[in-house]
C-alpha cells in the first residue's frame, strides 16, 4: 500500500515546518532541513535549518518593522498581545498535542504548559500601557523643570529561546521583548521547534505586524554568533544557551557594538509568575527636562 | 538572439527616410528570450574574492546622484564629500566615478570635488525633455560652462514614439556639438518606450547620432533600469562596436538598490560585451541608495560581521 495514503483512503497532507521571517514562511535560504523526532523517537517533521543569511534577512525584517511597532500606542500593543492569546486559545488542542509529542509529557502536564503560555500572553498584554507608570518616574529636580524618566524600546532584540520549554518558555521570552515596542528575532528550541512555528502561525493571524516577531529554527550555535556580532542588532537575550563557552563567546561578539546582553537562564521556573525584569531589560530609560510654565 | 546584419556602409545618414528605413530594418527583439537570458545570467553566484572585486568595481562605476527639487548646495556638498570618500572608516574604499546633479548645482559640485572625479549634469529640460531646442542647447551650454564634463540629456520620447526620428537625431547631434569636449550620455527613458524593439531602435539612433554613452532612464519613471532592457542596450552597443569599431558606454540608472542587483548587471556586461567594458569609462550605475548597500556589503566582508544602516550616511 502506498505510504502516502492514510487511514481514510485520503492522501495525507504533510506539513513542512518553515521559518517565520517578515510575516512570511520561507524555507531556509540554504535549502537545508533537519529531522525532528518526538520524545519517543518517532519522526515528526522535516524542519527548515536556518542559516546566517536567514538570520540576516530576519534582522532586516525586524528593523523595518520596528519603526511602526515602536510608534504604535501602548494601548494598541496591549490589544495585539491579547489578540495573540485569543488566537492561541482557538488552537489550544493543537498546541497541547504538539507539546505532548515533542516534550513527551502527559496530557495533563501539556495542558498545564499550554494554558500557562496563553495566560502569560494575557499577563504581558496588560503591562503594555502600564509600563511607563511603573518603570518610569517623575523626578524632583532643583529648578523650574518637569523631569521625567520614561522607558523606550531598545530596538531589534535577538533571543535564544529555552530548549526545554517549547511554548511557555518561548512565549515568556518573546512577550516581554515586544510588549514595550521592540521587534525580535528568536531562535526556537532546536529539538522542539514545532510549537514555535505554530505560534508563528498564530502571530501571522493576530494583527502582529509582519517582522515584529521572526522565528528561526535550526542550530543556535551556528546562527547566534552572526546575530551577536550583527551591527544592526541592539540587544541579546541568551536565555536558552546552555553551553557556557558559547554564551561567553556570544557576549564577546556582542561587545563589538556595545549591545545589551541578558545572560543564560537555564534554571528558570517558567510556571512561576514573572517579574518585570525581562521587560525592563529591553528598554532604555529616556529622561526629559521640560521647562515649567509660569 | 540574432544581431543586426549591418555593414560599415549601412549606417543611416540622418535623413528621415534613411533613419526610418534603418531603424525599422533592425531585427526584432525576442522579448521572452531577452528576459530569460537576463534572468539566467542573474542567477550566477559570485563569491568571496570575486565579490569583493565586483563591489569595489561597482562603487567605482557609480554616478552618485541627487536630482530633487529640494536639493540645496549643502546637500550637494555633502554628497560630493561622500562621493570622494564613500566610507570614511576605510581608506581602501575607492571613490565613485562621478556626481550627477541638476545644471544649477554644477558649480557647487565642481568646487567640492575639484578634478578628482567627474561632474555630470542633467540637461535638456530633464526629465521630461519638453522644451524647445534653443532652451535645451542653452541648458547644456550653461552646465558645461559651469564645469560639467559629462552631460546627461533626455531624448524627446514623444517625437520618437510618433516616428519622428529625425527630430530626435538632430537634437542629439546639436546637443553633442554644444557639449564640446564634455561626454554626452543620452537617456532613452526605456520605461516610456514600451517595447524592447523600441529600446533597440532608440539605442541605435542615439549611437549613430553621436552619443558617447546610452543611459536607460531618468530615474523619475517606473520601471527604470531593468536587466532585459539593459541587455538589449548592451547588445546594441556590441553590434555597433562590431560595425563601426567605436566603443559606446552604457549607464543603468534607477531602481538598482542592492549589491546583488549591481553584480547581476556586471555579469550581464561581462557576458555581453566582455571585460573591456568592465571599467567606469564604459559602464556606469546611476544611483544614490545603491552606494550604501555596497558599503554595507564591503564592511561585512572587511569586518567579518554584518553591518547596519547606522554605519553609513543617510542620503
Amino acid at each position: 500500500m502506498n505510504a502516502l495514503i492514510g487511514k481514510d483512503d485520503r492522501v495525507e497532507i504533510r506539513k513542512t515546518i518553515k521559518l517565520y521571517i517578515g510575516g512570511a514562511f520561507p524555507r531556509s535560504e540554504s535549502g537545508r532541513t533537519y529531522e525532528v523526532n518526538s520524545a519517543k523517537g518517532d519522526f515528526l517533521a522535516n524542519v527548515a535549518q536556518g542559516s546566517r543569511k536567514d538570520a540576516r534577512d530576519a534582522v532586516l525584517a525586524a528593523r523595518s518593522a520596528f519603526t511602526k511597532w515602536s510608534s504604535a500606542t501602548a494601548y494598541n500593543r496591549g490589544q495585539v498581545l491579547y489578540r495573540i492569546a485569543e488566537v492561541m486559545e482557538g488552537r489550544r488542542e493543537q498546541f497541547i498535542a504538539e507539546v505532548q509529542q515533542t516534550s513527551g509529557s502527559t496530557t495533563k502536564q501539556a495542558t498545564k504548559h499550554v494554558d500557562a503560555a496563553i495566560d502569560r500572553w494575557v499577563w504581558y498584554a496588560g503591562w503594555a500601557d502600564k509600563l511607563s507608570q511603573v518603570i518610569g518616574t517623575s523626578n524632583p529636580v532643583a529648578g523650574s523643570f518637569f523631569n521625567f524618566s520614561i522607558p523606550e524600546p531598545t530596538g531589534v532584540v535577538v533571543a535564544i529561546a529555552p530548549h526545554d520549554s517549547a511554548l511557555l518558555g518561548l512565549s515568556s521570552v518573546i512577550a516581554p521583548i515586544i510588549v514595550s515596542g521592540n521587534s525580535c528575532v528568536v531562535i526556537a528550541s532546536q529539538n522542539q521547534p514545532i510549537p514555535a512555528i505554530t505560534l508563528a502561525e498564530v502571530m501571522a493571524t493576530s494583527d502582529v505586524p509582519g517582522g515584529v516577531v521572526n522565528i528561526l529554527t535550526g542550530d543556535a550555535a551556528e546562527i547566534a554568533p552572526w546575530l551577536a556580532s550583527h551591527a544592526d542588532v541592539n540587544a541579546l537575550d541568551l536565555t536558552g544557551i546552555t553551553d557556557q563557552q558559547l554564551a561567553q563567546q556570544l557576549e564577546q561578539d556582542a561587545a563589538g557594538t556595545v549591545k545589551f546582553v541578558r545572560g543564560p537562564r537555564t534554571d528558570a521556573d517558567w510556571m512561576a509568575t514573572p517579574t518585570l525584569s525581562r521587560i525592563r531589560a529591553f528598554t532604555e530609560i529616556k529622561t526629559v527636562w521640560h521647562p515649567m510654565g509660569v | 538572439m540574432p544581431s543586426p546584419s549591418i555593414t560599415s556602409s549601412g549606417l543611416p545618414d540622418g535623413s528621415a527616410a534613411s533613419l526610418t528605413g534603418f531603424l525599422h530594418g533592425l531585427p526584432g527583439v525576442d522579448q521572452v528570450g531577452a528576459e530569460a537570458r537576463a534572468a539566467m545570467l542573474g542567477t550566477r553566484s559570485i563569491k568571496n574574492d570575486a565579490k569583493s572585486w565586483a563591489i569595489d568595481l561597482a562603487i567605482r562605476m557609480i554616478d552618485l546622484t541627487t536630482l530633487e527639487g529640494m536639493d540645496t548646495p549643502g546637500k550637494v556638498r555633502a554628497m560630493c564629500a561622500k562621493a570622494l570618500r564613500p566610507d570614511p572608516t576605510d581608506s581602501s574604499c575607492p571613490s565613485v566615478a562621478a556626481v550627477c546633479v541638476y545644471g544649477d548645482m554644477v558649480q557647487t559640485a565642481r568646487q567640492a570635488v575639484g578634478d578628482r572625479i567627474h561632474v555630470a549634469a542633467v540637461a535638456t529640460a530633464f526629465p521630461s525633455g519638453r522644451a524647445s531646442l534653443e532652451v535645451k542647447l542653452l541648458d547644456t551650454r550653461d552646465a558645461v560652462n559651469a564645469g560639467a564634463d559629462e552631460i546627461d540629456m533626455v531624448i524627446d520620447r514623444g517625437a520618437f514614439l510618433s516616428g519622428n526620428y529625425v527630430k530626435v537625431f538632430d537634437e542629439i547631434v546639436a546637443i553633442k556639438e554644444a557639449c564640446g569636449s564634455a561626454h554626452l550620455k543620452v537617456i532613452l527613458e526605456t520605461g516610456e518606450l514600451k517595447t524592447l524593439d523600441n529600446v533597440r531602435r532608440a539605442s541605435w539612433l542615439a549611437m549613430v547620432a553621436g552619443a558617447d554613452v546610452i543611459k536607460t532612464s531618468t530615474g523619475k519613471v517606473v520601471p527604470a533600469a531593468t536587466l532585459p532592457v539593459t541587455l538589449v542596450m548592451l547588445e546594441a552597443v556590441r553590434d555597433f562596436h562590431r560595425t563601426t569599431g567605436t566603443r559606446i558606454g552604457v549607464k543603468a540608472a534607477g531602481g538598482i538598490r542592492t549589491s546583488k542587483d549591481a553584480i547581476k548587471y556586471l555579469v550581464l556586461v561581462n557576458e555581453t560585451l566582455g571585460e573591456d567594458w568592465l571599467t567606469p569609462d564604459l559602464f556606469r550605475f546611476g544611483a544614490s541608495t545603491l552606494l550604501n548597500d555596497l558599503l554595507l556589503q564591503r564592511q561585512r566582508i572587511s569586518t567579518g560581521h554584518y553591518s547596519g544602516p547606522n554605519y553609513v550616511t543617510i542620503d
